[in-house]
């Protein structure tokens, strides 16, 4: 792809390029100031995809599910988009993304695509660009788009605020029936899957999620467990059925809309934080900041009234000649 | 152009053909990563349209291919060329491994930018990569 204007590749875009798709995901990745004409351009076309989440923990076995989820959707006839986040180094910035090795199944397959992401810092398990990648992908014509989250620990519930349907997978042999009754990822499942449940354990884990399920309070849709075994595809044909169960639910009893509202939301408060992150960035590059930055570690000034002169500077708008 | 880049380089290694030797490809993997890049790894086994369609879909800005089996001119070359009809000539490619000097510059006709042979330091390897990645702007 090596169209030179937004407006060329935004028209390939549109006439279905292939290749003006990946370079759009990574203009609305990287690219802050374009990334907002890329969403108002093509949202007028996005709301008709399926966005179906998958999140559990590291080497749960979440890429390997999705290979398998892949192969069932295109047999039903649905095209599949991927995004598969990965976590960025702390220390580098830089990024293993290595997801993709466990998807190549459909590899030659048209209707099937599958992107890498980095988190980039952005806690909570996703990428600070999802909700612009998943517009992207809607925009393009995916039927379902599946978001792969990073392997997450107890708290990395992002992704309840950016799919329609959370499989949540649980693996057997990480602790004992306590951590079933810690608040967190669970509370976030709207389909729980315990994958390797050919291993020992496996009952046992769905004998504690079944108790911790029956003491939570469901309004109307209690999550199902199934059992699965992604690396032969057992039990998939179970999960692609309660996915379709979700969504009929979510379709029919209006939650689908409080959903949608609750997506919308945090998809402009994350875009408002971005924008005022950029603005962050491009002050701390001012040497005055630098100034005010030495005399808080000099403890001249409180970090308390430095923030003040940051919201200050960010108020006035001047950007610095970058 | 502008020559500032405010994301990190994106780049795809991976191992062509029928070779299932991947210590190097994975230390790559990971000095590049410390580097600050961001690395997609294919995995073993990759056919050079395998490979042609995984860079256009994570819009990589390198490729680096590591092989080992001696099918370097017989698969390069395809890779290379495949990357020219995705519309992807302005991707960097670099190749390593156990390739004879006698063969690196046919590769390098072919389109492969560098050579990095055993013994190759690694910094050598990130400060090619880190000059020479396309810079991609748009207006």
């Amino acid at each position: 792809m090596s169209a030179r204007s937004l407006e060329t590749l935004l028209a390939h875009f549109k006439d279905g390029d292939r290749g003006a798709l990946a370079r759009l995901l990574s203009v609305v990745e990287n690219n802050p100031e374009l990334a907002p004409r890329v969403i108002s351009s093509i949202y007028e076309r996005t709301g008709r995809a399926q966005i179906i989440g998958i999140t559990g923990p590291p080497g749960g076995g979440k890429s390997t599910l999705v290979n398998v989820l892949i192969n069932a959707l295109r047999t039903s006839g649905n095209t599949v988009g991927v995004l598969a986040v990965d976590p960025s180094s702390s220390f580098s910035g830089g990024a293993t993304l290595g997801d993709r090795i466990r998807m190549l199944e459909r590899w030659e397959d048209p209707g099937v695509y599958i992107r890498s992401l980095a988190t980039r810092g952005q806690l909570g398990g996703l990428s600070a660009a999802i909700h612009d990648a998943t517009h992207v992908l809607d925009a393009y014509g995916f039927d379902v788009i599946l978001v792969e989250t990073v392997g997450v620990g107890q708290a990395e519930v992002d992704v309840s605020r950016v799919v329609q349907t959370v499989i949540l997978l649980q693996v057997p042999g990480l602790g004992d029936s306590v951590q079933t009754i810690k608040a967190g990822v669970l509370e976030i499942a709207d389909i729980l899957a315990v994958n390797k449940s050919d291993v020992p354990g496996a009952d046992a884990l769905v004998i504690d999620l079944r108790h911790m399920l029956r003491l939570a309070a469901h309004a109307d849709w209690t999550p199902p467990i199934v059992r699965v075994v992604a690396t032969t595809g057992d039990g998939v044909p179970d999960i692609i059925e309660r996915i379709s169960d979700h969504q009929r639910y979510l379709r029919e009893t209006g939650a689908g809309t409080v959903r949608a509202s609750q997506r919308a939301r945090d998809d402009v408060l994350q875009g408002a934080r971005r924008q005022l992150d950029r603005q962050l960035a491009l002050r701390v590059r001012d040497p005055e900041l630098d100034d005010l930055i030495e005399s808080v570690a000099a403890r001249r000034l409180s970090p308390a009234d430095a923030v003040e002169e940051v919201l200050l500077r960010v108020r006035q708008g001047e950007l610095p000649v970058a | 152009m502008a020559s500032t880049r405010e994301y990190p380089i994106r780049v795809l290694v991976a191992k062509p053909g029928l070779d299932g030797h991947d210590r190097g490809a994975r230390v790559i993997v990971r000095v590049l990563r410390d580097a600050g890049m961001e690395v997609i790894y294919t995995g073993l086994f990759q056919t050079p349209e395998m490979i042609v369609r995984a860079a256009l879909d994570e819009d990589v800005d390198v490729v680096g291919l590591s092989i080992l089996s001696g099918a370097h001119l017989a698969l390069i070359p395809d890779i290379a060329r495949g990357l020219q009809e995705a519309g992807l000539g302005d991707v960097l490619v670099v190749a390593g491994g156990t390739i004879p000097d006698a063969d690196a510059s046919s590769l390098r006709e072919s389109g492969v930018s560098a050579v990095f042979g055993p013994g190759t330091p690694l910094d050598d390897i990130i400060s090619f990569i880190e000059s020479n990645a396309p810079v991609r702007e748009l207006k």
